[in-house]
């Protein structure tokens, strides 16, 4: 059970002056159950490859398998697939609709042909899996904050129950409490449902805090493909593209540089505090 | 008195149902005093919904204050007479790029600001020429907003501002939907013109990396300062921030947290440079 | 699919054409249009033809980005064809089992084809050799003689500016919606026409929210800015007459003669 992507290669306006390719000859499996942080500056072709995955849009070359099904097959099931592959777009508070928030969440389930019963109480199990009050329910999901709306949105494409979640930037514009409070609530969700994850973003220190998995992407191509830690080591080349470590990698190298003997590869706080305290307690 | 000074200032809007009955009164921004001296940086952090940009708003005369007073290099801004000398002396750059430019080409959006000042055709020219070298886009002057990046067309709305020969300028989560170059590109440029020019910023964002050049910083919550002073004093109370929904740089985290499991070390390091020379290293 | 039109798309090039000041621009179009109901004979048409590919050639944008803009009136262009050539009353010339061809139909069939042809390619010549900032700022000064009658000619002006800055960015905006939409299971495309509409509400909601969001923030910016309308305003690119200006004014007068004389009068 998984996606697989088999050369798969995107262009643009193919044919015209403006043709340009937004990805080149790409190879990825993204097994079940994986945590996956996809990174890449704007423009390196990641929300192009992620629309790919649900197959809004189609490779001008390549094959992209589902559960061992080639998803453009003719007469294979894309609205099913849509319901498995849940992609929740970037500011997704901008296609709520609805008068309510409950019904707006409604609108996925309704649109798989589920009974109003299926659909209500999946509707209700995905406001609850986002964090969001029942007092809310029944507001205008445009009288909400932005982080509310934010879950609102993302709860809608839950309420379709996805095997894999797929989340574009789902942090931009938050504040530091509201971005942490999205990402702790994605992790716990992951967590309790063992879905697939795939967390595209730009933040490195995000990314690090909690992917067994980072895929760099630029000018459409896979840079690099490795747990955190690998992926860090590369910092030098990371920064060649405009990319960078975590600050905390930063920190570790001038402190090794200073003399203290400490792991470079520590990509978070809690690991970089207790390995600065054990070598200081070593060189004493 | 600085350049930027409110005094008791309240901001009330009254929120209505959907039949239009007052359902009540909220206050956005409340008791707030500042006074930003000529040539400052200074930075305004605060969550969503703290009340930091309508603080700004009433900087350049957007809003006016509910109770207190707001001047503008000494002139009150709830005075009608002077709405146009303050909105040209206090320009303002505001969060989504795409939604400020007016123009169809690079040029004549930074030219709008001067055209709307009544600047003779000759001195437009100029003004926009030197505003575009000075956010490092003139090489795209014949471009169409359209194709720049979210960083390049924050600073041609930055320009735009310039052109107008402001001794302010407010900038409103200029950085809030930029990816991190973006974000880079901007700040440089508007750390440039406070350096440079000379010109007086406020920076209002909840990024921290991106106060620690200001001289001042206030922190807002529930529509009134709750913390100020400079970014070392700010960056000392990690906990606090952490209360307001924000946080620190890393670096400042994990000195904090060394700190906490007793190691010899001061508040409010900025710079790893610091944390190794605190370090003994 | 919107990219097939030509009508409204600027050819960057440096031409003659170019430089010219888009009044006269304006004005040659309109007068060519005119001369093209004035003329009503094979001379006429041939000067007309002449007229236009003399323009063209000076241009320098490549014929076949006029042909491009015909695509979206090949069918309007046959449909008056047909209609004339079989809906004309007069000397019967073939008759096809109960439709009859006229020595009249042919000749207004033709006649009509012509000048579809011609008035679009004129103003094709327009819109790719003027940006539709430049266009704008000719009408605004164009008609600036009705503000007399309180016409608010520099609001109208200033919105068709704002308009063309924002549809590309309000049309990638609904490709983004409507995949979102997608996404979570709408279907745009099956179904009867009630279906349809009803499908199109998760999308146009959201659009009509963002384009207020989008015009509030843009009016607040604008103000800002000290925007107060047309009074005090100075121009970054004032319109100015050339000396060429008066050539080309000169040339299609010229012109208008000529259509009139050999296209009207003589024959």
């Amino acid at each position: 059970m998984s996606i697989i992507l088999d050369h798969v290669s995107h262009i643009y306006e193919e044919g015209t002056a403006m043709e340009y390719a937004a990805l080149k000859d790409i190879n990825l499996v993204i097994p079940d159950g994986q945590f996956i942080g996809l990174i890449g500056h704007t423009g390196s072709g990641k929300s192009t490859l992620v629309q790919h995955l649900n197959g809004l849009l189609v490779p001008t070359k390549g094959n992209i398998y589902y559960n061992g099904e080639d998803i453009h097959d003719s007469g294979y099931n894309k609205k099913e697939l849509r319901s498995k592959v849940g992609l929740v777009f970037q500011y997704p508070e901008h296609q709520l609709f609805e008068i309510d928030v409950f019904s707006d969440v409604c609108f996925g389930p309704k649109n798989l042909g589920l009974d109003k019963k299926e659909t209500e109480l999946r509707a209700y199990a995905a406001l609850k899996q986002v964090g969001l009050e029942d007092e809310y329910f029944y507001q205008s999901p445009f009288d909400l904050s932005g982080g509310q709306k934010r879950r609102v949105a993302i709860a809608g494409v839950l309420a379709m129950k996805p095997e894999v979640l797929i989340l574009d930037e789902p942090t931009a514009g938050l504040d530091p409490k509201g971005r942490d409070e999205i990402l702790d609530q994605v992790a716990k969700l992951r967590e309790e449902t063992g879905m697939t994850v795939i967390l595209v973003s730009h933040s490195m220190e995000d990314v690090a805090k909690y992917v067994d998995r980072i895929i760099v992407m630029n000018k459409g191509e896979v840079m690099f493909d490795n747990e955190p830690k690998e992926v860090f080591r590369h910092y030098k080349e990371l920064e060649q593209v405009g990319l960078a470590a975590p600050q905390v990698t930063y920190i570790m190298q001038a402190l090794k540089a200073a003399g203290l003997a400490v792991d470079t590869d520590i990509t978070n706080i809690e690991e970089a505090k207790a390995a600065i305290i054990q070598a200081l307690k070593l060189q004493r | 008195m600085g350049i930027i000074k409110t005094k008791d200032l309240v901001f009330e809007y009254i929120r209505r149902d959907e039949e239009g009955n007052v359902e009540g009164i909220s206050r956005a921004v409340d008791e707030v005093n500042i006074d930003v001296e000529k040539g400052d940086f200074v930075a305004i952090l605060g969550h969503n919904g703290s009340g930091k940009s309508t603080l700004a708003k009433h900087i350049n005369a957007i809003l006016y204050p509910t109770e207190g007073t707001v001047w503008v290099d000494g002139k009150d801004t709830a005075n009608e007479e002077f709405l146009w000398e303050i909105r040209q002396e206090a320009g303002m750059v505001f969060q989504n790029p795409d939604n400020q430019i007016i123009g169809q080409v690079v040029e004549e959006d930074v030219g709008f600001g001067p055209e709307n000042l009544g600047v003779p055709t000759r001195e437009i020219w100029e003004r926009v020429e030197e505003s575009l070298k000075a956010v490092g886009m003139y090489e795209f002057r014949k471009h169409s907003p359209n194709k720049l990046s979210g960083g390049q067309k924050q600073r041609v709305s930055i320009a735009g501002v310039i052109a107008m020969h402001p001794k302010c300028i407010i900038l409103d989560e200029p950085t809030a939907m930029l990816d991190p170059n973006g974000r880079k590109e901007v700040i440089r440029a508007v750390r440039a013109l406070n350096d440079v020019e000379g010109i007086t910023v406020i920076l209002i964002t909840h990024y921290m990396e991106e106060i620690i050049h200001a001289n001042k910083v206030f922190v807002m919550d529930k529509g009134r300062i709750a913390m100020e002073g400079t970014p070392r004093e700010i960056f000392s109370q990690v906990e606090k921030l952490k209360e307001l929904r924000l946080d620190v740089p890393q670096v400042t985290l994990l000195a904090h947290e060394l700190r906490k499991s007793g190691l010899n070390i001061p508040e409010g390091i900025l710079t790893t440079q610091e944390l190794v020379k605190a370090l003994g290293l | 699919m919107l990219r097939d039109i030509t009508l409204g798309q600027y050819y960057q090039t440096d031409s003659v054409i170019h430089r010219l000041d888009p009044r006269v621009k304006l004005v040659t179009t309109l007068c060519y249009i005119i001369s093209l109901f004035i003329v009503d004979n094979w001379i006429g048409y041939v000067i007309a033809g002449a007229f236009l590919l003399m323009v063209i050639k000076l241009s320098k944008v490549p014929f076949k980005f006029m042909v491009r803009g015909m695509k979206s009136i090949v069918f309007l262009l046959l449909f008056a064809a047909v209609f004339n050539l079989f809906l004309t009353p007069g000397e019967v010339v073939v008759e096809l089992w109960k439709l009859h061809i006229t020595k009249e139909g042919i000749r207004l069939a033709s006649q009509m084809a012509v000048r579809l042809v011609f008035l679009i390619m004129g103003s094709s010549v327009m819109t790719l050799t003027t940006t539709p900032n430049n266009l704008t700022d000719a009408l605004e000064k164009l008609l600036g003689p009705l503000k007399v009658f309180k016409v608010p000619i520099h609001e109208i002006a200033m919105m068709m500016s704002i308009a063309l800055r924002f549809i590309p960015i309000l049309l990638e905006e609904t490709d983004k919606i409507m995949k979102a939409q997608i996404a979570r299971g709408a279907d745009f495309e099956s179904g009867n026409l009630i279906k349809k509409v009803k499908s199109m509400v998760p999308l146009l909601v959201p659009l009509f929210i963002s384009a207020f969001r989008r015009a509030n923030d843009l009016a607040m910016a604008m103000e800002a800015r000290c925007y107060r309308g047309g009074e005090y305003r100075t121009k970054m690119k004032p319109l100015i007459y050339k000396k060429r200006d008066g050539l080309a004014y000169g040339v299609v007068a010229f012109y208008l003669a000529v259509c009139i004389v050999f296209g009207k009068v003589l024959w």
